[in-house]
Protein backbone atom coordinates (compact mmCIF):
# COMPACT_ATOMS: atom_id res chain seq x y z
CA UNK A 1 0.00 0.00 0.00
CA UNK A 2 1.29 3.52 -1.12
CA UNK A 3 0.19 7.06 0.06
CA UNK A 4 -0.59 9.38 -3.38
CA UNK A 5 -0.88 12.68 -3.68
CA UNK A 6 -4.76 12.55 -3.25
CA UNK A 7 -4.43 10.68 0.17
CA UNK A 8 -2.04 13.49 1.57
CA UNK A 9 -4.84 16.15 0.30
CA UNK A 10 -7.62 14.44 1.91
CA UNK A 11 -5.93 13.57 4.89
CA UNK A 12 -4.60 17.15 5.06
CA UNK A 13 -8.38 18.64 4.47
CA UNK A 14 -9.61 15.98 7.12
CA UNK A 15 -6.96 18.13 9.31
CA UNK A 16 -8.16 21.32 8.25
CA UNK A 17 -4.14 21.74 6.87
CA UNK A 18 -3.69 24.06 4.32
CA UNK A 19 -0.01 22.18 2.24
CA UNK A 20 2.26 23.64 0.42
CA UNK A 21 3.37 21.39 -3.37
CA UNK A 22 6.55 21.33 -1.19
CA UNK A 23 4.74 19.96 2.33
CA UNK A 24 2.54 17.48 0.51
CA UNK A 25 5.79 15.70 -1.11
CA UNK A 26 7.05 15.96 1.73
CA UNK A 27 4.45 14.48 3.65
CA UNK A 28 3.79 11.40 1.01
CA UNK A 29 7.59 10.34 1.24
CA UNK A 30 7.33 10.50 5.17
CA UNK A 31 3.93 8.68 5.34
CA UNK A 32 5.35 6.06 2.72
CA UNK A 33 8.24 5.44 4.48
CA UNK A 34 6.18 5.07 8.06
CA UNK A 35 3.59 2.71 6.27
CA UNK A 36 6.54 0.17 4.72
CA UNK A 37 8.21 0.43 8.55
CA UNK A 38 4.52 -1.29 9.13
CA UNK A 39 4.46 -3.55 6.48
CA UNK A 40 7.38 -4.85 7.97
CA UNK A 41 4.26 -6.36 10.20
CA UNK A 42 3.01 -8.11 7.76
CA UNK A 43 5.77 -10.57 7.44
CA UNK A 44 4.61 -12.12 10.53
CA UNK A 45 2.04 -14.50 10.74
CA UNK A 46 -0.74 -13.39 12.81
CA UNK A 47 -3.85 -15.72 12.09
CA UNK A 48 -3.71 -17.17 15.89
CA UNK A 49 -3.19 -13.41 17.52
CA UNK A 50 -6.35 -11.67 18.56
CA UNK A 51 -6.40 -8.23 17.64
CA UNK A 52 -4.96 -5.59 20.07
CA UNK A 53 -7.45 -3.05 20.88
CA UNK A 54 -5.44 -1.83 24.13
CA UNK A 55 -1.92 -2.58 25.28
CA UNK A 56 -2.94 -2.46 29.00
CA UNK A 57 -4.13 -5.65 30.43
CA UNK A 58 -6.81 -3.56 32.77
CA UNK A 59 -10.32 -3.98 32.16
CA UNK A 60 -13.78 -2.62 33.17
CA UNK A 61 -12.09 0.68 34.65
CA UNK A 62 -15.33 2.44 35.86
CA UNK A 63 -16.47 4.78 38.17
CA UNK A 64 -19.95 5.44 40.36
CA UNK A 65 -22.31 7.53 39.28
CA UNK A 66 -21.54 10.41 41.53
CA UNK A 67 -21.59 14.31 40.80
CA UNK A 68 -18.35 15.97 41.49
CA UNK A 69 -17.83 19.99 41.11
CA UNK A 70 -17.77 21.49 37.34
CA UNK A 71 -15.25 24.60 36.70
CA UNK A 72 -15.97 28.24 37.88
CA UNK A 73 -17.45 29.27 34.63
CA UNK A 74 -13.95 31.88 35.32
CA UNK A 75 -11.79 29.46 34.55
CA UNK A 76 -13.40 27.59 31.64
CA UNK A 77 -13.80 30.64 29.90
CA UNK A 78 -10.15 31.31 30.09
CA UNK A 79 -9.88 29.23 27.26
CA UNK A 80 -12.75 31.07 25.19
CA UNK A 81 -11.05 32.71 22.47
CA UNK A 82 -13.97 34.76 22.53
CA UNK A 83 -16.50 35.24 24.75
CA UNK A 84 -20.23 36.38 24.87
CA UNK A 85 -22.11 36.00 28.46
CA UNK A 86 -20.60 32.64 29.58
CA UNK A 87 -20.31 30.96 25.81
CA UNK A 88 -17.55 30.24 23.58
CA UNK A 89 -17.68 32.55 20.91
CA UNK A 90 -16.93 31.27 17.50
CA UNK A 91 -17.14 31.47 14.09
CA UNK A 92 -20.44 30.47 12.50
CA UNK A 93 -20.14 26.86 11.01
CA UNK A 94 -23.27 26.78 8.56
CA UNK A 95 -24.98 23.49 8.20
CA UNK B 1 -48.77 12.87 -0.59
CA UNK B 2 -50.35 9.71 -0.91
CA UNK B 3 -50.30 9.13 -4.62
CA UNK B 4 -47.18 7.59 -4.18
CA UNK B 5 -48.70 4.81 -3.01
CA UNK B 6 -48.79 1.90 -5.99
CA UNK B 7 -45.32 2.13 -8.13
CA UNK B 8 -42.77 2.62 -5.72
CA UNK B 9 -42.25 0.83 -2.36
CA UNK B 10 -40.68 3.08 0.43
CA UNK B 11 -37.90 1.71 2.49
CA UNK B 12 -36.84 3.50 5.33
CA UNK B 13 -34.18 2.74 8.94
CA UNK B 14 -33.90 4.99 11.77
CA UNK B 15 -31.39 6.13 13.83
CA UNK B 16 -32.43 6.99 17.51
CA UNK B 17 -30.69 8.53 19.78
CA UNK B 18 -31.93 8.49 23.29
CA UNK B 19 -29.69 10.58 26.52
CA UNK B 20 -29.56 8.05 29.39
CA UNK B 21 -30.70 9.99 32.58
CA UNK B 22 -26.98 9.50 34.91
CA UNK B 23 -26.60 12.39 37.99
CA UNK B 24 -23.22 12.65 36.30
CA UNK B 25 -21.94 12.60 32.52
CA UNK B 26 -20.47 9.69 30.90
CA UNK B 27 -16.80 10.59 31.44
CA UNK B 28 -16.98 12.63 34.05
CA UNK B 29 -18.50 14.10 37.23
CA UNK B 30 -20.38 17.13 35.95
CA UNK B 31 -24.21 17.07 36.45
CA UNK B 32 -26.44 15.91 33.48
CA UNK B 33 -29.54 18.03 34.55
CA UNK B 34 -31.18 20.02 31.68
CA UNK B 35 -31.42 23.60 31.66
CA UNK B 36 -28.42 25.09 33.77
CA UNK B 37 -26.19 28.15 33.19
CA UNK B 38 -24.15 27.55 29.87
CA UNK B 39 -21.14 25.90 30.08
CA UNK B 40 -21.54 25.73 34.17
CA UNK B 41 -21.50 21.87 33.96
CA UNK B 42 -18.10 21.58 32.54
CA UNK B 43 -14.76 20.79 33.68
CA UNK B 44 -11.62 19.61 32.02
CA UNK B 45 -12.40 16.45 31.19
CA UNK B 46 -15.04 17.04 29.12
CA UNK B 47 -14.00 20.44 27.42
CA UNK B 48 -11.29 17.99 26.16
CA UNK B 49 -8.56 19.91 27.91
CA UNK B 50 -5.32 18.06 27.33
CA UNK B 51 -3.92 15.54 29.64
CA UNK B 52 -7.05 14.62 31.18
CA UNK B 53 -8.28 10.99 31.41
CA UNK B 54 -11.84 9.95 30.69
CA UNK B 55 -13.32 7.40 33.42
CA UNK B 56 -16.04 5.23 32.16
CA UNK B 57 -19.37 5.66 34.31
CA UNK B 58 -20.83 2.37 35.45
CA UNK B 59 -24.77 3.26 35.60
CA UNK B 60 -24.19 4.63 31.81
CA UNK B 61 -23.49 0.72 30.86
CA UNK B 62 -25.81 -0.89 32.81
CA UNK B 63 -28.85 1.95 31.28
CA UNK B 64 -27.27 1.01 28.27
CA UNK B 65 -27.03 -3.05 28.83
CA UNK B 66 -30.62 -2.76 29.98
CA UNK B 67 -32.18 -0.76 26.80
CA UNK B 68 -30.30 -3.64 24.75
CA UNK B 69 -31.95 -6.02 26.58
CA UNK B 70 -35.05 -4.68 26.42
CA UNK B 71 -34.76 -4.43 22.40
CA UNK B 72 -33.83 -8.25 22.44
CA UNK B 73 -30.43 -7.35 21.59
CA UNK B 74 -27.32 -9.65 21.92
CA UNK B 75 -24.84 -7.87 24.49
CA UNK B 76 -21.49 -7.64 24.01
CA UNK B 77 -18.94 -10.42 25.78
CA UNK B 78 -16.14 -7.74 25.00
CA UNK B 79 -17.00 -4.08 24.08
CA UNK B 80 -14.68 -1.16 23.77
CA UNK B 81 -14.49 2.62 22.82
CA UNK B 82 -13.62 4.54 19.95
CA UNK B 83 -13.00 7.40 18.81
CA UNK B 84 -14.49 9.30 15.99
CA UNK B 85 -12.41 12.06 14.44
CA UNK B 86 -14.71 15.36 12.87
CA UNK B 87 -14.30 19.31 13.15
CA UNK B 88 -17.24 20.91 14.49
CA UNK B 89 -17.63 23.56 17.33
CA UNK B 90 -19.93 21.34 19.67
CA UNK B 91 -17.20 19.12 20.28
CA UNK B 92 -14.34 20.84 22.07
CA UNK B 93 -11.95 17.13 21.49
CA UNK B 94 -12.59 17.63 18.12
CA UNK B 95 -13.74 13.33 18.20
CA UNK B 96 -16.42 12.32 20.03
CA UNK B 97 -16.19 9.00 22.30
CA UNK B 98 -18.51 6.75 20.47
CA UNK B 99 -18.37 2.92 19.92
CA UNK B 100 -17.34 1.30 16.29
CA UNK B 101 -16.75 -2.21 15.85
CA UNK B 102 -17.96 -3.84 19.07
CA UNK B 103 -20.94 -2.33 20.11
CA UNK B 104 -23.12 -2.88 23.78
CA UNK B 105 -25.91 -4.94 21.98
CA UNK B 106 -26.70 -6.10 18.55
CA UNK B 107 -29.57 -8.09 16.83
CA UNK B 108 -32.52 -6.68 18.53
CA UNK B 109 -35.88 -6.37 17.73
CA UNK B 110 -39.14 -5.01 18.59
CA UNK B 111 -42.81 -5.61 17.24
CA UNK B 112 -44.80 -3.16 16.45
CA UNK B 113 -48.28 -2.51 15.09
CA UNK B 114 -49.77 -0.34 12.23
CA UNK B 115 -53.51 -1.37 11.17
CA UNK B 116 -54.01 -4.23 13.37
CA UNK B 117 -50.67 -5.80 12.08
CA UNK B 118 -48.16 -7.03 13.96
CA UNK B 119 -44.53 -6.36 12.20
CA UNK B 120 -41.34 -6.99 13.56
CA UNK B 121 -38.92 -4.75 12.97
CA UNK B 122 -34.99 -5.62 13.27
CA UNK B 123 -32.39 -3.64 15.14
CA UNK B 124 -28.79 -3.46 13.73
CA UNK B 125 -27.15 -2.40 17.04
CA UNK B 126 -27.08 -0.45 20.09
CA UNK B 127 -23.72 1.65 20.99
CA UNK B 128 -22.71 3.97 23.87
CA UNK B 129 -21.25 7.36 23.35
CA UNK B 130 -21.17 10.86 24.50
CA UNK B 131 -23.69 13.77 23.93
CA UNK B 132 -22.51 17.13 21.79
CA UNK B 133 -22.81 20.63 22.78
CA UNK B 134 -25.05 23.14 21.68
CA UNK B 135 -24.77 25.87 19.38
CA UNK B 136 -27.07 29.10 19.12
CA UNK B 137 -26.27 31.44 16.15
CA UNK B 138 -25.79 34.92 16.34
CA UNK B 139 -24.63 38.21 14.54
CA UNK B 140 -26.75 37.38 11.84
CA UNK B 141 -25.70 34.28 11.16
CA UNK B 142 -21.64 35.49 11.62
CA UNK B 143 -21.02 33.72 15.01
CA UNK B 144 -21.91 30.83 16.88
CA UNK B 145 -22.17 30.59 20.73
CA UNK B 146 -21.39 27.24 22.31
CA UNK B 147 -22.83 25.88 25.54
CA UNK B 148 -20.51 22.77 26.11
CA UNK B 149 -23.35 21.52 29.28
CA UNK B 150 -24.59 18.60 27.19
CA UNK B 151 -20.84 17.26 25.93
CA UNK B 152 -20.59 14.17 27.63
CA UNK B 153 -24.08 13.44 28.80
CA UNK B 154 -24.41 9.46 27.91
CA UNK B 155 -26.55 8.40 25.01
CA UNK B 156 -27.53 5.55 23.44
CA UNK B 157 -27.88 5.55 19.45
CA UNK B 158 -30.35 2.71 18.54
CA UNK B 159 -30.11 1.52 14.76
CA UNK B 160 -32.85 -0.18 13.20
CA UNK B 161 -32.70 -1.90 9.99
CA UNK B 162 -34.12 -1.46 6.69
CA UNK B 163 -37.41 -2.64 7.74
CA UNK B 164 -39.70 -0.13 7.99
CA UNK B 165 -42.07 0.53 4.78
CA UNK B 166 -43.85 3.59 5.75
CA UNK B 167 -44.03 6.89 7.66
CA UNK B 168 -47.02 5.18 9.61
CA UNK B 169 -44.48 2.59 10.39
CA UNK B 170 -41.55 4.82 11.29
CA UNK B 171 -43.94 6.82 13.64
CA UNK B 172 -45.49 3.36 15.24
CA UNK B 173 -41.21 2.20 15.78
CA UNK B 174 -40.47 5.18 17.02
CA UNK B 175 -43.62 5.40 19.53
CA UNK B 176 -42.25 1.70 20.83
CA UNK B 177 -39.19 2.66 21.22
CA UNK B 178 -39.96 5.42 23.43
CA UNK B 179 -42.44 3.73 25.21
CA UNK B 180 -39.47 0.84 26.17
CA UNK B 181 -36.94 3.00 27.39
CA UNK B 182 -39.64 4.70 29.61
CA UNK B 183 -40.65 1.52 30.93
CA UNK B 184 -37.00 0.58 31.65
CA UNK B 185 -36.49 4.04 33.45
CA UNK B 186 -33.34 4.74 31.55
CA UNK B 187 -34.26 7.93 30.09
CA UNK B 188 -37.24 10.23 30.12
CA UNK B 189 -36.82 10.35 26.16
CA UNK B 190 -38.72 13.91 25.68
CA UNK B 191 -38.30 14.97 21.71
CA UNK B 192 -39.23 18.73 22.59
CA UNK B 193 -36.10 19.05 25.36
CA UNK B 194 -34.16 16.48 22.93
CA UNK B 195 -33.37 13.63 25.00
CA UNK B 196 -34.75 11.67 22.37
CA UNK B 197 -33.79 12.07 18.80
CA UNK B 198 -34.69 10.63 15.19
CA UNK B 199 -32.79 10.62 12.10
CA UNK B 200 -34.06 8.68 9.17
CA UNK B 201 -32.62 7.25 6.02
CA UNK B 202 -35.37 6.83 3.30
CA UNK B 203 -35.20 5.70 -0.38
CA UNK B 204 -37.74 4.41 -3.04
CA UNK B 205 -37.37 1.38 -4.89
CA UNK B 206 -40.22 0.21 -7.81
CA UNK B 207 -42.31 -2.85 -5.99
CA UNK B 208 -40.41 -5.99 -6.95
CA UNK B 209 -36.87 -4.64 -7.27
CA UNK B 210 -34.38 -5.75 -4.78
CA UNK B 211 -31.89 -3.56 -4.66
CA UNK B 212 -32.35 -0.17 -2.43
CA UNK B 213 -32.86 2.86 -4.22
CA UNK B 214 -30.09 5.71 -3.61
CA UNK B 215 -31.19 7.40 -0.23
CA UNK B 216 -31.38 10.32 1.43
CA UNK B 217 -30.65 11.61 5.22
CA UNK B 218 -33.22 13.19 6.96
CA UNK B 219 -32.38 15.38 10.06
CA UNK B 220 -33.97 18.11 12.25
CA UNK B 221 -37.40 16.06 12.98
CA UNK B 222 -38.32 16.94 16.36
CA UNK B 223 -41.21 15.76 17.24
CA UNK B 224 -43.43 12.49 16.55
CA UNK B 225 -45.32 14.15 14.00
CA UNK B 226 -42.51 15.91 12.69
CA UNK B 227 -40.83 12.78 11.76
CA UNK B 228 -44.41 11.31 10.04
CA UNK B 229 -44.67 14.41 8.03
CA UNK B 230 -40.86 14.80 7.61
CA UNK B 231 -40.89 11.12 5.75
CA UNK B 232 -44.46 12.10 4.35
CA UNK B 233 -42.92 14.64 2.25
CA UNK B 234 -39.36 13.16 0.86
CA UNK B 235 -41.30 10.17 0.15
CA UNK B 236 -43.55 12.33 -2.12
CA UNK B 237 -40.25 13.81 -2.95
CA UNK B 238 -38.84 11.53 -4.38
CA UNK B 239 -41.65 9.89 -6.15
CA UNK B 240 -41.42 12.72 -8.09
CA UNK B 241 -38.15 13.08 -8.90
CA UNK B 242 -38.55 9.18 -10.22
CA UNK B 243 -41.10 9.68 -12.28
CA UNK B 244 -39.68 13.24 -14.54
CA UNK B 245 -36.54 10.53 -15.20
CA UNK B 246 -34.57 12.15 -12.71
CA UNK B 247 -32.12 10.53 -10.21
CA UNK B 248 -32.78 10.94 -6.39
CA UNK B 249 -29.32 12.47 -4.56
CA UNK B 250 -27.96 10.87 -2.08
CA UNK B 251 -27.63 13.85 0.70
CA UNK B 252 -28.55 15.44 3.91
CA UNK B 253 -31.93 16.88 4.23
CA UNK B 254 -33.26 18.81 6.88
CA UNK B 255 -36.96 18.93 7.60
CA UNK B 256 -38.17 22.51 7.64
CA UNK B 257 -41.34 22.14 10.04
CA UNK B 258 -42.50 25.40 9.73
CA UNK B 259 -42.53 25.20 5.79
CA UNK B 260 -43.48 21.87 5.72
CA UNK B 261 -40.71 20.68 3.24
CA UNK B 262 -37.08 18.86 3.08
CA UNK B 263 -34.45 21.02 2.35
CA UNK B 264 -30.62 20.07 1.22
CA UNK B 265 -28.09 20.84 3.60
CA UNK B 266 -24.91 21.65 1.20
CA UNK B 267 -21.38 21.77 2.46
CA UNK B 268 -21.89 18.34 4.40
CA UNK B 269 -22.21 16.61 1.63
CA UNK B 270 -18.53 15.81 1.54
CA UNK B 271 -18.43 11.84 2.40
CA UNK B 272 -17.89 10.96 6.09
CA UNK B 273 -14.27 9.80 6.95
CA UNK B 274 -14.71 9.50 10.68
CA UNK B 275 -11.32 7.35 10.80
CA UNK B 276 -12.13 5.19 14.32
CA UNK B 277 -9.61 4.06 16.20
CA UNK B 278 -9.84 2.93 19.30
CA UNK B 279 -9.73 5.39 22.50
CA UNK B 280 -6.06 4.60 24.19
CA UNK B 281 -7.63 6.72 26.94
CA UNK B 282 -10.59 3.78 27.69
CA UNK B 283 -9.71 0.23 28.36
CA UNK B 284 -11.99 -2.71 27.55
CA UNK B 285 -15.63 -3.79 29.06
CA UNK B 286 -15.42 -7.54 29.75
CA UNK B 287 -18.83 -8.26 30.44
CA UNK B 288 -19.77 -11.34 31.93
CA UNK B 289 -22.59 -13.27 32.83
CA UNK B 290 -23.16 -12.38 36.09
CA UNK B 291 -23.21 -8.75 35.07
CA UNK B 292 -25.56 -9.40 32.43
CA UNK B 293 -28.09 -11.09 34.57
CA UNK B 294 -27.59 -8.68 37.63
CA UNK B 295 -28.95 -6.35 34.64
CA UNK B 296 -31.68 -8.45 33.67
CA UNK B 297 -33.22 -9.19 36.61
CA UNK B 298 -33.76 -4.97 36.68
CA UNK B 299 -36.28 -5.29 33.84
CA UNK B 300 -39.61 -4.57 34.54
CA UNK B 301 -42.49 -6.25 32.49
CA UNK B 302 -42.67 -4.51 29.37
CA UNK B 303 -45.42 -2.93 27.16
CA UNK B 304 -46.01 -5.69 24.80
CA UNK B 305 -46.20 -8.49 27.77
CA UNK B 306 -48.21 -6.51 29.60
CA UNK B 307 -51.20 -5.70 26.94
CA UNK B 308 -51.31 -9.14 26.67
CA UNK B 309 -51.74 -9.82 30.50
CA UNK B 310 -54.39 -7.03 30.34
CA UNK B 311 -55.97 -9.23 27.61
CA UNK B 312 -55.77 -12.38 29.01
CA UNK B 313 -56.15 -11.91 32.90
CA UNK B 314 -58.64 -8.65 33.05
CA UNK B 315 -60.38 -9.70 29.43
CA UNK B 316 -59.59 -5.87 27.99
CA UNK B 317 -60.02 -6.01 24.71
CA UNK B 318 -56.39 -5.87 22.20
CA UNK B 319 -57.41 -2.45 21.52
CA UNK B 320 -58.16 -0.82 24.85
CA UNK B 321 -54.93 -3.05 26.44
CA UNK B 322 -52.57 -1.76 23.96
CA UNK B 323 -53.35 2.43 24.50
CA UNK B 324 -53.07 1.65 28.52
CA UNK B 325 -50.08 -0.08 28.52
CA UNK B 326 -48.65 2.10 25.98
CA UNK B 327 -47.47 4.26 28.93
CA UNK B 328 -46.06 3.00 31.75
CA UNK B 329 -47.74 5.67 34.02
CA UNK B 330 -51.05 5.08 32.54
CA UNK B 331 -50.98 1.03 33.13
CA UNK B 332 -49.72 1.90 36.72
CA UNK B 333 -52.67 3.98 37.37
CA UNK B 334 -54.88 1.28 35.94
CA UNK B 335 -53.06 -1.07 38.27
CA UNK B 336 -53.53 0.95 41.21
CA UNK B 337 -57.11 1.51 40.69
CA UNK B 338 -57.65 -2.22 40.71
CA UNK B 339 -56.43 -2.65 44.61
CA UNK B 340 -59.84 -0.84 45.13
CA UNK B 341 -62.28 -2.21 42.80
CA UNK B 342 -62.30 -5.76 41.28
CA UNK B 343 -64.08 -4.02 38.23
CA UNK B 344 -60.86 -3.86 35.41
CA UNK B 345 -63.48 -3.19 32.64
CA UNK B 346 -64.89 -0.45 34.46
CA UNK B 347 -61.41 1.08 35.25
CA UNK B 348 -60.42 0.60 31.81
CA UNK B 349 -63.79 2.36 30.70
CA UNK B 350 -63.22 5.25 32.64
CA UNK B 351 -59.77 5.34 31.32
CA UNK B 352 -60.52 5.15 27.47
CA UNK B 353 -63.57 7.15 27.68
CA UNK B 354 -63.67 10.18 30.13
CA UNK B 355 -59.75 10.13 31.13
CA UNK B 356 -58.50 10.08 27.77
CA UNK B 357 -61.32 12.35 26.49
CA UNK B 358 -60.29 14.64 28.96
CA UNK B 359 -56.53 14.50 27.68
CA UNK B 360 -56.96 15.06 24.30
CA UNK B 361 -60.11 17.89 24.16
CA UNK B 362 -57.33 19.94 26.53
CA UNK B 363 -54.16 18.61 24.90
CA UNK B 364 -53.13 17.59 28.20
CA UNK B 365 -50.33 14.68 29.28
CA UNK B 366 -51.31 12.07 31.81
CA UNK B 367 -49.00 13.66 33.99
CA UNK B 368 -51.17 16.99 33.88
CA UNK B 369 -54.36 15.39 35.87
CA UNK B 370 -54.34 15.04 39.49
CA UNK B 371 -56.63 12.06 39.62
CA UNK B 372 -55.53 8.92 41.28
CA UNK B 373 -55.69 5.27 40.91
CA UNK B 374 -56.84 4.32 44.10
CA UNK B 375 -59.37 7.83 43.37
CA UNK B 376 -60.88 6.16 40.28
CA UNK B 377 -61.05 2.25 41.88
CA UNK B 378 -62.91 3.87 45.33
CA UNK B 379 -65.29 5.85 42.79
CA UNK B 380 -66.18 2.76 41.21
CA UNK B 381 -66.95 1.45 44.75
CA UNK B 382 -69.57 3.97 45.09
CA UNK B 383 -70.75 3.31 42.27
CA UNK B 384 -71.39 -0.94 42.99
CA UNK B 385 -73.02 0.54 46.29
CA UNK B 386 -75.51 2.67 44.81
CA UNK B 387 -73.54 5.69 47.06
CA UNK B 388 -73.45 7.67 43.23
CA UNK B 389 -75.08 7.17 40.08
CA UNK B 390 -72.95 6.77 37.23
CA UNK B 391 -74.25 9.91 36.14
CA UNK B 392 -73.18 11.58 38.84
CA UNK B 393 -70.06 10.08 38.60
CA UNK B 394 -68.81 11.53 35.81
CA UNK B 395 -69.32 14.65 38.07
CA UNK B 396 -67.36 13.51 40.48
CA UNK B 397 -64.52 11.86 38.15
CA UNK B 398 -63.93 15.55 36.18
CA UNK B 399 -63.30 17.10 40.08
CA UNK B 400 -60.83 14.57 40.57
CA UNK B 401 -58.87 15.15 37.03
CA UNK B 402 -58.95 18.77 38.47
CA UNK B 403 -58.31 17.84 42.22
CA UNK B 404 -57.23 14.71 42.88
CA UNK B 405 -59.58 15.05 46.10
CA UNK B 406 -60.68 11.53 47.19
CA UNK B 407 -64.38 10.74 45.48
CA UNK B 408 -65.74 10.87 49.40
CA UNK B 409 -64.77 14.38 50.29
CA UNK B 410 -65.98 15.35 46.80
CA UNK B 411 -69.51 13.65 47.01
CA UNK B 412 -69.87 14.90 50.45
CA UNK B 413 -68.88 18.80 49.70
CA UNK B 414 -71.02 19.25 46.34
CA UNK B 415 -74.00 16.77 48.73
CA UNK B 416 -73.56 14.01 45.53
CA UNK B 417 -75.07 11.52 47.58
CA UNK B 418 -77.77 9.46 45.47
CA UNK B 419 -81.52 9.72 46.86
CA UNK B 420 -82.09 6.17 47.21
CA UNK B 421 -85.10 6.71 49.77
CA UNK B 422 -88.18 5.68 48.27
CA UNK B 423 -90.49 8.00 49.88
CA UNK B 424 -88.13 10.92 48.25
CA UNK B 425 -88.45 9.65 44.96
CA UNK B 426 -91.88 8.07 45.03
CA UNK B 427 -93.10 11.55 45.67
CA UNK B 428 -91.42 13.04 42.53
CA UNK B 429 -92.50 10.44 40.61
CA UNK B 430 -95.98 11.38 41.30
CA UNK B 431 -95.41 14.96 40.16
CA UNK B 432 -93.69 14.08 36.49
CA UNK B 433 -96.84 11.90 35.95
CA UNK B 434 -99.10 14.13 36.84
CA UNK B 435 -97.47 16.98 35.00
CA UNK B 436 -96.77 15.16 31.67
CA UNK B 437 -100.14 13.31 30.39
CA UNK B 438 -98.96 12.80 26.91
CA UNK B 439 -96.36 10.40 27.43
CA UNK B 440 -97.62 8.80 30.50
CA UNK B 441 -100.75 7.75 28.02
CA UNK B 442 -98.44 7.37 25.47
CA UNK B 443 -97.00 4.31 27.88
CA UNK B 444 -100.20 3.42 28.82
CA UNK B 445 -101.54 2.47 25.54
CA UNK B 446 -98.58 0.47 25.04
CA UNK B 447 -95.73 2.39 23.68
CA UNK B 448 -92.71 1.24 26.15
CA UNK B 449 -90.05 3.49 25.35
CA UNK B 450 -92.37 6.36 26.97
CA UNK B 451 -90.91 5.30 30.25
CA UNK B 452 -87.21 7.02 29.33
CA UNK B 453 -88.42 10.02 29.14
CA UNK B 454 -90.25 10.12 32.54
CA UNK B 455 -87.04 8.59 34.27
CA UNK B 456 -85.17 11.53 32.89
CA UNK B 457 -87.58 14.19 33.98
CA UNK B 458 -87.29 12.29 37.21
CA UNK B 459 -83.56 12.87 36.95
CA UNK B 460 -83.66 16.13 35.95
CA UNK B 461 -86.09 17.03 38.78
CA UNK B 462 -83.30 15.76 41.25
CA UNK B 463 -80.37 16.84 39.70
CA UNK B 464 -79.02 13.47 38.87
CA UNK B 465 -78.81 12.36 42.22
CA UNK B 466 -81.84 9.73 42.17
CA UNK B 467 -80.98 5.93 41.86
CA UNK B 468 -82.28 5.85 38.43
CA UNK B 469 -82.71 1.86 39.21
CA UNK B 470 -85.42 3.00 41.96
CA UNK B 471 -86.58 5.58 39.37
CA UNK B 472 -87.57 3.18 36.72
CA UNK B 473 -89.51 0.83 39.27
CA UNK B 474 -91.39 3.11 40.77
CA UNK B 475 -92.93 4.77 37.76
CA UNK B 476 -93.17 1.49 36.11
CA UNK B 477 -94.98 0.78 39.50
CA UNK B 478 -96.90 3.82 39.47
CA UNK B 479 -97.42 3.88 35.79
CA UNK B 480 -99.36 0.47 35.96
CA UNK B 481 -101.23 1.13 38.90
Amino acid sequence: MSISIQDVEHVAKLARLDLSEEEKQTYMKQLNAILQYADKLNELDTDQVEPTSHVMELVNVTREDERRSSWPIEQVMKNAPEEDEGQFKVPAVLD
Amino acid sequence: MSMTGTKYETVIGLEVHVELHTQSKIFCGCSTSFGAPPNTHTCPVCLGHPGVLPVLNRQAVDFAMKAAMALNCQIADVSKFDRKNYFYPDSPKAYQISQFDQPIGENGWIDIEVDGETKRIGITRLHLEEDAGKLTHVDGGFASLVDFNRVGTPLVEIVSEPDLRSPEEARAYLEKLRAIMLYCEVSDVKMEEGSLRCDANISLRPYGQEKFGTRAELKNMNSFRGVQRGLEYEQWRQAEVLDEGREVVQETRRWDDAQGKTISMRGKEESHDYRYFPDPDLVRLHIDEAWKERVRTTIPELPDARKQRYTEQFGLPAYDAGVITASKKLADFFEESLQYTGDAKAVSNWIMGDLLGHLNANNLEFEDVSITGQGLGEMIGLIEKGTISSKIAKTVFKEMLDSGKTPQTIVEEKGLVQISDEGAILGIVKQVIERNPKPVEDFRSGNDKAVGFLVGQVMKETKGKANPGLVNKLLQKELRS
